[in-house]
């Protein structure tokens, strides 16, 4: 058992509690809460995987952004009560039975895959330090980046359109 | 330096990958609340990044956290339009539990 | 040049159909019965000068428009064949056709409808001629169905009557009964020689191939049952007399000078055939017999003056199968002709009669017209005279040549068709005596309105009379020019000219007696004894029988409608219920499955989200596990 794996499974560990308890937790803060532990804890993935560009973005964009988002959304609607009503049991039933089902399908899907070829490539090349990755994303890579920016300019507007609100007419 | 996939295995992220995207979806179908809903798909997003990181790993290749950069993009643009959306709805309905949001009924 | 000639010839009527369908009501009526005229007329003119030619000539033309049907070794060709036959066939139709038009002008100016019914009459001769000239089976089939419909829609061309409905259908339905037999006759003709042309089935008939004789009579009897129906033997004969329903102008043109002939042109043209076939002549010479003593014996106490015309026609048609049958071709289209004439004028008298009378048809109010209407009434004298077999008017001639004929055969159908002269003669003088003779027994009104017909009616009435007066005179026993000009068709000397000997001249006195026993009966009868018949409640026994027909219509409708209606109301209340049940069983799951479908659609989001999640799961496990 090497660091690494027990890195890895400690990693993994607070990822799926935390995944997990985002969903069974009755107040709304605290599922935010632990989505940024899991959030945190993928970013820590990412460390172990050496990429530490992605790290920091994923650290910035959904802890730092996204959550900020969740969390004032929970705040303006004032949620911070309990006080949600259950669905139906054959509901919660029928939730659990296709997460179950889902589950193993997928993993008999990736059990039943072609044997994994045991030999990683390990050229010792840079394929990933941000200076590739920089290269990779404005050459082959352009045309979706300049979408992505139009994208995320529509976004903006979009979310500030939606959310403006109404003048009264009666006035 | 030493793949470090050659320590942990792919097979063990493509089961930690799944396990948390069956967790997300267990939580869009489980939950009413629909800002738990939009959480929900934050983590099956996530999984799917992270698979996508460890097999650029794999296969020592960039692309897969290209694609990846994008894939965050595009969450963030999402969850930013989908919780304007949701407090529109809040705005008109007074609540957000999504079985109230009933009024397509065909 | 003879080919656009002959183009002219058969689509002048046409073209006088379409003006009259398309124009008519806007051309006013008597420029529409002027054309419908006109357009006959031209077809005639056409007819005289191919008939001069060929008179000269005695060459056939064959004119072919195009190949129709040709498959392997079976072609057939839109064709026409103009020869002796054909071109004699069609002046009497031409010719009398134009009088009839010429007649319908005046006769039919009350009615609102006038260019339509020109524009049937103009199509009704176009199929005629179609069916005259045609130079196989196939394009005299087509004339065939023609005249049917026609026939159809003039007899029921007051259309507002329910009973001219009926008539009419039964009259199309009773044809096309006839026609399958034509049908299957033509199919025999056609998958055992290859061929349905006129000119070559002859030359491959005659050669007498090896061909299996049964099938040649099974054939010659299918054609003859087409004969059948279209000219009104037993037992397809019903039609005829209801057919009166129609207008007096359809009556004269179709059901006795042109129509009803068609069966006896298509056994003459296919002459080699029933020549091979000397049991089925028989069988065509006893019906036709059998036929013409029902029928008098029918026609002797109608009391509506067209239905007695009409039961004549049936037996006069009876007699001219009997001279088909004793293979006497040229005797039988020489009594086709003069009958024509004869009966043609008869019936346009009636017209002219009933015209006068205001629509009444029954004799019993009809009498002492003679002073009224003088010309109606000479002419139709020398056409019953004509049709009595008086010397020396045409019936005499064509009446005991077939009667000869007959003789020659088997005297017992001499028998038969002799009673039926005498029984015309007497049924006919009949009708002449209760509709001219005595006082009038109509209505006051009635009496002060008579009047002669115009001049439009009594024209063609006078040129008929002459001819039926002299028509004899193209076939005299000793020097027929009609048997010379027809020869080219039949084969060589098989009957000789009649030496006029003791028997042939005891035979034409016995005719000629018979006819004026016939007369002298109805005379005694009628005028001496001022016997009226006695109206529909009176009438019993025997008379009664003979008045309803035999009853011959009832049976026919307990035999044939009766189970037929029951069987498609079975079909109506049980196949088609099933059936229905079926087609809309259709549109019912579709309902059923859209009913339910709608209740997917129930707006809730949750319930959408799992429906996401079977699906990919359902997908994901076709797409990656089904295939292990």
């Amino acid at each position: 058992m090497s660091t690494v794996l027990i890195i890895f499974f400690v990693l993994s560990a607070i990822t799926l509690a935390s995944a997990f308890l985002t969903i069974y937790s009755k107040n709304p803060i605290h599922s935010a809460i632990y989505l940024v532990i899991c959030f945190f804890s993928i970013a820590g993935h990412y460390l172990l995987l050496n990429a530490q560009f992605l790290a920091i973005v994923h650290i910035i964009v959904y802890s730092g952004a996204i959550m900020i988002l969740f969390l004032f959304t929970i705040m303006l609607m004032n949620l911070n009560k309990e006080d949600e009503v259950h669905k139906p049991r054959v509901t919660r039933l029928g939730a659990i039975v296709l997460f179950t089902l889902m589950c193993a399908i997928l993993i008999s899907i990736f059990i039943n895959s072609k044997p994994i070829s045991d030999i990683y490539d390990n050229s010792g090349e840079d394929y990933q330090s941000i200076k590739v990755l920089g290269k990779v994303l404005l050459n082959e890579y352009m045309v979706p980046f300049e979408f992505a920016s139009v994208l995320l300019l529509v976004a903006m507007i979009g979310t500030v359109l939606l959310s403006k609100k109404e003048e009264n007419k009666t006035k | 330096m030493q793949n470090v996939l050659e320590q942990i295995g792919i097979q063990n992220y493509i089961f930690l990958s799944t396990i948390l995207f069956c967790i997300g979806i267990f939580g869009v179908l489980y939950r009413r609340n629909a800002i738990i809903v939009f959480m929900s798909i934050e983590i099956m997003l996530n999984a799917v990044n992270l698979l996508f990181v460890a097999f650029s790993t794999y296969h020592q290749d960039a692309q897969g956290q290209v694609f990846v950069f994008f894939s965050m993009a595009v969450a963030a643009a999402e969850v930013a339009v989908g919780l304007a959306i949701l407090v529109s709805v809040f705005r008109n309905l007074g609540s957000i539990d999504i079985a109230k949001l009933k009024k397509l009924k065909g | 040049m003879d080919t656009s000639l002959a183009l002219v010839l058969l689509l002048a009527p046409f073209v006088g159909f379409l003006i009259n369908v398309f124009f008519g009501k806007s051309l006013g009526k008597s420029v529409s019965g002027f054309i419908g005229t006109l357009s006959v007329f031209v077809s005639f003119a056409v007819t005289l000068y191919f008939f001069l030619n060929i008179s000269q000539t005695a060459q056939p033309i064959r004119i072919s428009l195009f190949d129709w049907i040709s498959i392997s070794k079976f072609k057939v060709d839109f064709g026409f064949l103009l020869d002796q036959l054909s071109i004699l066939w069609l002046l009497f139709v031409t010719g009398i056709g134009s009088l009839i038009h010429l007649y319908s002008i005046s006769y039919m100016h009350d009615d609102d409808n006038m260019h339509k019914f020109f524009a049937y009459l103009n199509l009704f001769v176009f199929f005629m001629i179609s069916l005259v000239l045609g130079s196989n089976l196939l394009v005299m089939f087509i004339g065939w169905e023609g005249v049917g419909l026609c026939s159809y829609l003039l007899i029921g061309f007051w259309y507002k009557n329910q009973e001219y409905n009926d008539a009419a259908k039964k009259a199309f339905i009773m044809n096309r009964i006839g026609d399958l037999g034509l049908l299957v006759g033509i199919f025999i003709l056609g998958s055992l020689y290859s061929t349905v042309d006129f000119t070559s089935l002859k030359t491959v008939i005659s050669a007498g191939n090896n061909v299996d004789p049964y099938w040649l009579s099974a054939a010659a009897l299918a054609l003859f049952i087409g004969a059948c129906g279209k000219s009104a033997q037993i037992p397809l004969y019903t039609w005829l007399p209801d057919a009166m329903a129609g207008p007096t102008p359809v009556s004269a043109l179709i059901h006795a000078a042109t129509m009803v002939t068609a069966g006896i042109f298509m056994i003459t043209r296919l002459n080699f055939l029933f020549d091979l076939t000397p049991e089925i002549q028989n069988i065509i010479a006893i019906i036709g017999a059998v036929t013409a003593l029902v029928a008098a014996t029918i026609g002797l106490v109608q009391n509506d003056i067209k239905k007695v015309l009409a039961y004549s026609t049936v037996s006069q048609l009876g007699l001219m199968f009997l001279a088909l049958g004793t293979g006497a071709y040229e005797i039988a289209v020489f009594h086709v002709i003069t009958h024509a004439f004869f009966k043609a004028c008869l019936f346009l008298g009636s017209g002219s009669v009933i015209h006068a009378l205001h629509g009444e048809q029954d004799m019993r109010k009809m009498g002492g017209l003679r002073k009224a209407m003088p010309v109606t009434f000479w002419t139709m004298m020398i056409s019953s005279l004509a049709i009595s077999g008086i010397f020396p008017f045409a019936g005499f001639w064509s009446k005991d040549e077939i009667l000869l004929s007959a003789f020659e055969y088997n005297p017992v159908l001499w028998v038969v068709g002799s009673v039926a002269s005498i029984m015309t003669a007497f049924y006919m003088f009949r009708l002449m005596f209760l509709t001219f003779s005595k006082e009038f027994r109509g209505t006051e009104e009635q009496k002060h309105h008579l009047h002669e017909s115009p001049a439009l009616i009594t024209f063609p009435l006078i040129v008929l009379a002459l001819l039926a007066a002299v028509g004899g005179l193209i076939s005299l026993p000793t020097n027929s020019w009609l048997n010379g000009y027809l020869a080219p068709l039949f084969p060589a000397v098989e009957h000789e000219e009649h030496h006029l000997g003791t028997t042939e001249y005891t035979l034409m006195a016995i005719a000629l007696a018979g006819g004026l026993i016939g007369i002298a009966i109805a005379f005694i009868k009628y005028i001496k004894q001022s016997q009226l018949p006695q109206q529909d409640s009176e009438i019993t026994g025997l008379t009664k029988v003979l008045y309803n027909k035999y009853y011959v219509d009832e049976i026919y409708d307990a035999l044939f409608v009766k189970p037929i209606n029951v069987l498609s109301r079975f079909f109506r209340d049980y196949i088609e219920t099933a059936l229905s049940a079926v087609v809309f069983g259709f549109a019912k799951v579709t309902n059923e499955v859209g009913y339910y479908g709608k209740k997917m659609q129930n707006g809730s989001i949750g319930f959408y989200l799992f429906a996401f999640v079977f699906g990919v799961c359902a997908i994901i496990s076709y797409l990656f596990l089904a295939h292990q």
